[in-house]
């Protein structure tokens, strides 16, 4: 039950906001408007998913922007250059993102620094390697990318339902399953409940930080992967400024920033609501894109308003049901 | 204490003179001075006039941190003042251009100020609101272009020259002048080192927590509207894109640098500014020899690596327990 509230109101603006915009321009509607929306932050959402892991547990993950970055460099580098198989370079990317989500994790965990300064560092890190392997844009012309990109479901409408949207709801509804029924879920919502109960409960803290860090980076990864398929190429500027929009996404979505609550789900409709404002933009067509930083920010106000009086209720009455829930 | 106390410096001190000789080594003239048209010309100047809009942030978001805060809308403050100053500078004074840049930076701390203090919001998720916002309403005041300027007043301050050394040198030295005195020249940054340390310890003792606190953020955003100022004098033009992009992350690491703790409750005004020296210093070694300015990332991500490493209680575990007997034996 925990989280419900906020991500009710989240579902409610951004179905407002469909409304809203349906209304001024009737062609929003549209499957083939919703297809877009969800191909065009299918990294997004991938990498939010992520993000409210990290957030939930009381931490949070700067370095994902660059971790997307530093894997559309090497991924177009190694089918282009070095002649690696998609496939091989995919899984070696992978690998390579979650051992870098678990290092900052163990130094996050073993010298206990705050998560902020320590992804900072990963941040520039990753960023500083993508520069390293190319500064260039590198196309990427493997035969697999036009398959892919070419691949689509049908939906009634016209609209198109890509690869990278599926994979990006598939691992949204993963992520969402993975936090609500597993223990490792439960112990996420613990380590941002409290810490040092969670660790009197028996829960491995140190084990759980560097799994956590590591499932936001290796999402990362495979955002950075779905971003080169959504460009069809590796670029070292790329995703720059992608931890922000993630965050925000996530806290409009509901979760908590201090930890302990939150939804995959609710995180979602927060990469939506950016979206449909990025779509409403497009369809004005006289709005400048800058509009959606203020109307980001605004949002980010309201929601972050809300959680702190929605937090100051809660905390008027005895504070019984506090632990109630998990 | 009395042994840690000669360490406090130190490390700082002896890092900006190691890596002062690596650029020695790397360009032979890095310490050659002249003087030309009045005016200093060399590496040695050209690092403080470089350093100074990351200077001017550092001395307002030590202050912040030294509360337990974090300020990130710094680099969109000083897109927004910059793309004031740059949209008056033709049309007005040099005061009202200032005023009102200034005047913007303000208002910018008291709504980081009135979040964190008074709705007492996470300090790194209020300043998110404005640095996401702020860009785009620095774009809104710009429309969206680069706007120019060629008001020789506004020009002064970000190249002219007073007694040899440039303008934005003179500036920040007097700011840092400026905000030690206020700051250690009364109770008030023992007050603050009190507010970062228990906040509702200090609460209970009668320190005004949330006008402390409501302070240090204004302080810190006039300070990042007066780099934005001084950026935007320097290249004669506001882009509301890339003005202070990323500085906040340079801010931060200054800070941490100079040995200030996250955990706020004390803070070291010079060893911070020293802290932007050093990364200025670093950046500049790197642009000198001839290695592509990305390396410039990956040096920061390792130096604040081992700064942390340095900081941490953990590490430092064998020295902790040391100290913890002889106090227990004291």
């Amino acid at each position: 039950m925990k989280g419900l509230p906020p991500v009710l109101i989240t579902a409610i603006v951004l179905v407002a906001g469909f409304a809203l915009c349906a209304m001024q321009f009737p062609n929003i509607a549209s499957t083939r408007v919703v297809g877009n929306l969800l191909t065009d932050n299918a990294f997004l959402g991938i990498v939010a998913t992520g993000m409210t892991f990290v957030i939930i547990s009381g931490g949070i993950d700067l370095s994902v922007g660059s971790v997307i970055g530093f894997t559309t460099v090497f991924v177009a580098l190694a089918i282009e250059r070095w002649g690696m198989p998609p496939l091989v370079a995919f899984v070696a990317i992978l690998v390579l993102s979650a051992a870098f989500g678990a290092a900052m994790g163990a130094v996050i965990h073993v010298f206990d620094l705050p998560p902020f300064i320590v992804t900072l560092a990963g941040m520039f890190l990753a960023r500083g390697a993508s520069f390293l392997l190319s500064t260039e844009s590198v196309p990427i012309t493997a035969p697999v990318y036009s398959t892919v990109s070419d691949f689509a479901l049908r939906m009634p409408g016209g609209g198109r339902l890509t690869a990278i949207a599926i994979v990006m709801l598939a691992i949204v509804i993963g992520g969402a399953l993975l936090l609500r029924l597993t223990r490792f879920g439960a112990n996420v919502y613990a380590l941002g409940g409290n810490r040092t109960t969670a660790s009197l409960m028996g829960v491995a803290v140190g084990k759980m930080t560097i799994k956590i860090y590591m499932l936001s980076s290796l999402l990362a990864g495979i955002a950075g992967i779905v971003f080169s398929f959504y460009t069809s190429a590796g670029y070292s500027l790329s995703a720059v400024g992608v931890e922000l929009d993630t965050i925000a996404a996530v806290v409009i979505g509901g979760t908590l920033l201090t930890g302990g609550q939150g939804s995959v789900i609710g995180t979602f409709l927060g990469v939506l609501i950016q979206g449909l404002i990025q779509t409403y933009i497009n369809f004005d067509g006289t709005l400048s894109s800058w509009w959606t930083k203020i109307a980001t920010g605004v949002l980010l106000f309201a929601f972050i308003a809300l959680q702190q009086g929605l937090v100051a209720l809660a905390r008027r009455p005895v504070v019984k049901s506090a632990g109630a829930a998990s | 204490m009395t042994a840690l106390l000669p360490r406090r410096g130190l490390a700082q001190v002896l890092a900006l003179i190691v890596i002062l000789a690596v650029d020695r080594i790397v360009s032979p003239q890095f310490f050659d001075l002249r003087l030309q048209d009045g005016r200093l010309f060399g590496s040695l100047i050209d690092v403080l006039n470089r350093g100074t809009p990351v200077a001017l942030l550092t001395l307002g978001m030590v202050l912040v941190i030294a509360t337990r805060g974090i300020d990130l809308s710094v680099g969109a403050v000083m897109a927004i003042s910059g793309a004031i100053a740059a949209g008056l500078a033709d049309s007005h004074g040099l005061p009202i251009v200032l005023a009102a840049a200034l005047g913007a930076g303000l208002v910018c701390g008291l709504w980081n100020g009135f979040l964190v203090a008074v709705l007492g919001m996470q300090p790194i998720v209020a300043t998110l609101i404005l640095m996401v916002a702020g860009r785009g309403i620095a774009q809104l005041i710009t429309e969206g272009r680069i706007v120019t300027f060629s008001s020789p007043d506004l020009v002064w301050l970000g190249n002219g020259s007073v007694l040899g050394l440039p303008v934005p040198v003179v500036i920040a030295l007097g700011m840092l002048i400026l905000t030690a005195a206020v700051v250690r020249g009364s109770a008030l940054g023992l007050l603050i080192e009190a507010t970062g340390g228990n906040a509702r310890a200090s609460e209970l003792a009668g320190v005004g927590t949330r006008a402390m606190i409501l302070s240090v953020y204004v302080w810190c955003s006039v300070c990042a509207a007066l780099a934005g100022v001084i950026a935007a004098a320097d290249i004669m033009g506001a882009d509301a894109n890339n003005a202070g992009l990323w500085l906040e992350l340079d801010a931060i690491l200054a800070v941490v640098i100079g040995g200030t703790s996250l955990f706020g409750g004390r803070f070291s005004l010079v060893l911070a500014v020293l802290g932007a020296l050093i990364i200025q210093t670093m950046n500049t070694g790197i642009l000198l020899s001839g290695y592509p300015p990305e390396f410039n990332l990956l040096v920061k991500a390792v130096v604040v690596l081992a700064v942390l490493l340095l900081q941490s209680p953990k590490l430092s575990g064998l020295a902790g327990i040391a100290m913890r007997l002889r106090r227990t034996k004291a």
